[in-house]
């Protein structure tokens, strides 16, 4: 469980999170939405980290990991990690991709984390891909890549930070239907995303968040349908 | 035409052997100075007290010429520390090596920051050690992308050995200043240092565009 409260962000002078609450419940998927800059992807970032909270608390699995910077490298191999930008090491082809941080973090034999890597790779569709560098793979091989190689240290959180806004249309599916399939393994999942159809059909709960806010938040039924929220609804309207 | 080796091929053997020399000091210079350059590479752009240190070092032996460097160590040092004598051959393995080490740190520095940053953040969320991180994503990169950079220091560091005859040292150079004083014959000499030079520079490049290669990535070099 990962619970949130009173979180502000703040980069020079802009605020960019205000007093967030949120509390994320195992095996849940959860949809983050909102327009460009309002704050989503910061959020996300502050889950594992990656952006240092300027006050609040992130409790995950009883810790607090705004005051326990020291528990992060630990606590990140149980949160998997997908970018917008894939960023896949370069100079390493699919498997080694997979393989490197079961090696040197999990201290996993070679031969181990090869197969390892060759499963996760055949569980998004990219086995036939293991010898190839990111930059002989499409977009949505290389994102498929990027899960897989989160995936293979098991976590039992996975961040999505817009998967598929650097692809287009035709890989965006391949790389939703991969998503689709983790919603059932009992993992958290939780994704920041323009894809409202995604949000629609496979997330438990949609948050919108605008300025730094989060505006509402509901299952998509009620989100979708019986938007709250005058904000929320102009956002939906300029979606469709 | 008045060429006419007659006089000068006696003293061939003895120029040739300041090859030795030569490459002597480009070896050392290239080894400590990469590895000097390298540590340097990590630290120079940190903003405290060892950061600034780095870089005034290579601001100094970027910014006064070679032959300063190698005369101020050989023969104006010696002035203020009265017990220290370095041997000109001493002195140009030492300035070289740090003067390659300031224009390598620089070059690596350069390699490092053009790396994409994501990845260093992947490595970061998969919870990889910053130590791991530096060794296996980030050094093979920059190594990568400034490989021909490299090269070039490592050709203007052996071309620039030459500089070291000023300071006495016999190497190829040196060593034709001193036939020519006896035969009196600039030329011929000359010429088979040019030649030399030539040579040797021509096989350090040629070298330099096989590892080139060998680094590209491509799916014929994949370890499975």
């Amino acid at each position: 469980m990962i619970q949130v409260a009173q979180l502000f962000k703040q980069f020079d002078k802009t605020e960019v999170l205000k007093d967030i609450h949120m509390t994320f419940e195992d095996g849940k998927t959860y949809a983050i939405i909102g327009s460009s800059g309002s704050g989503k992807s910061t959020f996300l970032r502050c889950l594992n980290g990656l952006e240092n909270p300027t006050s609040g608390s992130i409790i995950i699995d009883g810790v607090d990991i705004v005051k326990n910077e020291k528990e992060l490298p630990k606590l990140r191999q149980h949160i998997g990690m997908v970018f917008q930008s894939f960023n896949l090491f370069e100079h390493k082809n699919a498997t080694d991709n997979v393989t490197f941080a079961l090696m040197k973090v999990k201290k996993i034999s070679e031969d181990e984390a090869r197969k390892i890597a060759l499963a996760k790779l055949k569980e998004v569709g990219c086995d036939h891909r293991a010898t190839h560098f990111p930059h002989q793979l499409s977009g949505g091989e290389k994102q498929r890549v990027a899960i897989a190689r989160a995936l293979a240290m098991e976590p039992s959180v996975m961040l999505f930070d817009e998967p598929t806004s650097a692809l287009d249309p035709e890989m965006t599916v391949e790389v939703l239907k991969v998503m689709k399939q983790l919603t059932h393994t009992g993992m958290t999942i939780i994704v920041v995303t323009h894809e409202m159809n995604f949000a629609k059909e496979v997330s438990d709960t949609v948050i919108y968040m605008d300025k730094g806010e989060i505006v509402e938040i509901g299952s998509p039924k009620e989100f979708f349908e019986e938007t709250k929220t005058a904000r929320a609804r102009q956002f939906l309207a300029n979606m469709l | 035409m008045n060429i006419d080796f007659t006089s000068t091929i006696p003293y061939i053997p003895y120029i040739l052997q300041g090859i030795i020399i030569t490459i002597q000091i480009a070896i050392v210079g290239a080894f400590f100075g990469s590895l000097i350059g390298f540590l340097f590479s990590l630290v120079s752009h940190r903003k405290n007290f060892l950061g600034a240190t780095v870089r005034g070092f290579i601001d100094f032996f970027r910014g006064t010429p070679l032959i300063f460097q190698l005369s101020f160590f050989h023969y104006g040092l010696p002035q203020i520390f009265p017990g220290f004598l370095p041997t000109a051959f001493q002195t140009a393995m030492i300035i070289f090596s740090l003067n390659s080490s300031a224009y390598l740190a620089e070059i690596l520095r350069a390699g490092i920051e053009a790396i994409d940053k994501g990845q260093i953040e992947a490595a970061k969320a998969l919870g990889v050690s910053k130590f791991y991180t530096t060794i296996h994503i980030i050094i093979p990169q920059a190594l990568r992308n400034v490989l021909p950079a490299i090269v070039n220091e490592f050709i203007t560091l052996t071309k620039e050995t030459s500089v070291a005859s000023a300071i006495g040292v016999q190497e190829i150079l040196r060593r034709q200043a001193i036939v020519t004083g006896t035969t009196y014959r600039p030329f011929e000499p000359l010429l088979l240092v040019g030649v030399t030079y030539y040579v040797l520079i021509k096989i350090l490049s040629i070298f330099g565009k096989m590892v080139e290669k060998r680094l590209k990535y491509d799916s014929s070099s994949a370890t499975i």
